[in-house]
């Protein structure tokens, strides 16, 4: 898969802060990639540089094949959201898109497709003072879609959207990926891009810690094995018996959670169950995105 | 450019900035020429800070604009604070990266919002003319200004001058409110700032220091919409505004160029 995003040791300082720090990375064509990071870590920052907004420090950049330095050669195929929806308080949704449209030379059908598309073309002649905080999350998606773009950058989207939104949101950025687009979001709620990424970009402190698909993510980490007895008692038992085949395990509440593979599963079954225990429960689970996040970020939940 | 220019006039043309400007322009206009006639036989003075305008000098060729002329160092503030919000807002607001990313040539951009501004002032200088010339035409028989003068070859080419003058002096206004917009990235501070040096600083200056009118950027500007004063001359005026101009546009030119934008 060919990078529509790629970045090589971009930079940001300003005076002795490192806001991004040598990140290098590759965003896949066609793919929802999740840029991942807790807050200041730099996400919004290498953004703004990707945008032409911000001036790298060091490093470069390149979108659809051209250099940051020349926004003007690839921006017209990008649709972006930045740092939260940003829009002229007094005009209507319709007349705030068709700022934009006018500016970028797009036809104003498109800002009547796009208000159909995001559920906004009832109150498209509302102010945009008036709206709810998804209304406006929901115009910013608009606004970015304007261009019919390549390439998707959007910051945070679901930011203050209620689950009903959120699902809503997932579903759009889905169906557009399914069409071809690529996007590119940052978002800090991980379970979020758990569901919808394809790939990750995770950053902390300015530097990227992991970039690749979500799935290799969430597999470098071990599978546990939850397991619950008909006796609380028989979980010290269990335990002495996983340790005994090299998988430690701890008892968390009425649980006992063994760091194995799910081919321990059986084995761990019949083995109690020659020892005269029977257990109500043999699950096995994976790191979720926030755990896996956490534990490579050296963080705590 | 032209694009950008369009786009922006979509903003201006917002109800409460387009209707709201005009209109205080329109009955700012009359008020101030309404007074002109009305307290011509006072003993207060009916000009600007208690000046005496005669009876005389109102039926000269110039009478019939002389409203207008003086409505001008108003219209030049109004004109000021325009341009400073619509700049400064785009910071506040956050709109600025909207712009960037759908018009990265930010010189294209910048040139395009100064365009569509200096039409809008163009527009509010044009509806001032018509509301102070409407009023003179209305007033001037019931105080017997005899109007024959105004009616001259010699009273249009004077308006048409005047007309080019007054715009000249609320685009300079303009121009340093767009500048100062730029530099402190708040509609508030930029005004207010902006006005308290021109209204009241270079007021008090101008008053306790001899001589200092001709290096105050105010009082020049100002001088520009009246053609002169007894002490400095229009071609003064002129060339001393495009020195405050150029440097207060080059500082701004090259901060919104290079500047990160980063809210």
């Amino acid at each position: 898969m060919s990078a529509v995003i790629s970045a090589e040791n971009l930079t940001k300082k300003y005076g002795d802060l490192v806001a991004v720090d040598h990140v290098t990375f590759d965003i896949p064509a066609g793919a929802i990639t999740g840029f991942v990071g807790p807050n200041g870590a730099g996400k919004t920052t290498t953004i703004r540089m990707l945008l032409g907004l911000v001036r790298p420090s060091a490093g470069s950049a390149r979108i659809l094949e051209h250099p940051i330095s020349e926004p003007e050669t690839y921006l017209p195929f990008v649709g972006a959201m930045i740092e939260g929806p940003a829009f002229y308080p007094a005009l209507s949704g319709r007349e705030n898109l068709r700022v934009l449209a006018r500016l970028g030379d797009f036809p104003y059908e498109r800002v009547e497709e796009l208000l159909e598309l995001v559920g906004l073309a009832d109150r498209a002649t509302s102010k945009f003072k008036t709206y709810s905080l998804g209304m406006k999350q929901r115009l910013g998606i608009a606004a970015a879609l304007l261009p019919q773009p390549k390439v998707l950058i959007l910051d945070e989207p679901v930011n203050g959207l209620d689950p009903a939104g959120i699902h809503e949101v997932r579903n759009l950025l889905r169906s557009l990926a399914d069409s071809g687009i690529s996007i590119f979001v940052s978002s800090h709620i991980l379970s979020e891009l758990e569901v919808i990424a394809d790939h990750l970009v995770v950053v902390d402190h300015g530097k990227v810690l992991f970039q690749g698909a979500t799935k290799d993510l969430l597999a470098a980490h071990k599978p546990r094995l939850a397991v619950r007895g008909s006796n609380a008692s028989d979980l010290k038992s269990v335990q002495e018996l996983a340790f005994a085949a090299g998988f430690p395990g701890e008892i968390i509440g009425d649980q006992l959670v063994i760091m194995a593979p799910e081919s321990f599963a059986g084995e761990l079954n019949k083995a109690a169950f020659d020892k005269g225990i029977v257990l109500t429960l043999l699950q096995v689970t994976r790191p979720t995105l926030e755990e896996s996040f956490f534990e490579i970020t050296g963080g705590e939940k | 450019m032209i694009r950008v220019f369009r786009s922006e006039w979509r903003k201006l043309r917002r109800p409460t900035l387009f209707a709201g400007t005009l209109g205080i322009v329109f009955g700012l206009s009359v008020l101030i020429t309404s007074l002109l006639f009305i307290l011509l036989d006072g003993e207060g003075g009916n000009g600007p800070r208690g000046r005496i305008i005669t009876r005389d000098t109102l039926a000269l060729p110039s009478g019939l604009y002389l409203g207008f002329t003086n409505f001008a160092g108003l219209l030049g503030t109004i004109a000021l604070s325009v341009f400073a919000a619509q700049t400064a807002l785009e910071y506040t607001n956050g709109t600025l990266r909207n712009l960037l990313v759908r018009q990265p040539k930010r010189l294209v951009l910048l040139a395009g919002k100064y365009l569509a501004m200096c039409s809008f002032a163009l527009l509010t200088v044009l509806v001032s003319a018509i509301g102070s010339i409407g009023i003179s035409l209305a007033l001037a028989g019931t105080k017997n200004v005899n109007t024959d003068a105004w009616f001259t070859s010699e009273s249009f080419e004077l308006f048409y001058s005047n007309l080019g003058n007054v715009y000249l002096s609320a685009i300079a206004y303009g121009t340093v409110g767009m500048a100062v917009g730029i530099i402190l990235r708040s509609p508030i501070s930029s005004i207010a700032i902006s006005l308290a040096w021109i209204l009241i600083l270079e007021g008090i200056l101008s008053f306790t220091v001899d001589g200092l009118d001709k290096w105050l950027p105010g009082q020049l500007m100002s001088l520009i919409a009246e053609s002169s004063n007894s002490d400095i001359s229009y071609t003064y005026a002129l060339v001393g505004t495009a020195i405050y101009l150029t440097i207060f546009g080059g500082i701004a030119t090259t901060l919104f160029l290079k500047r990160d934008v980063s809210n």
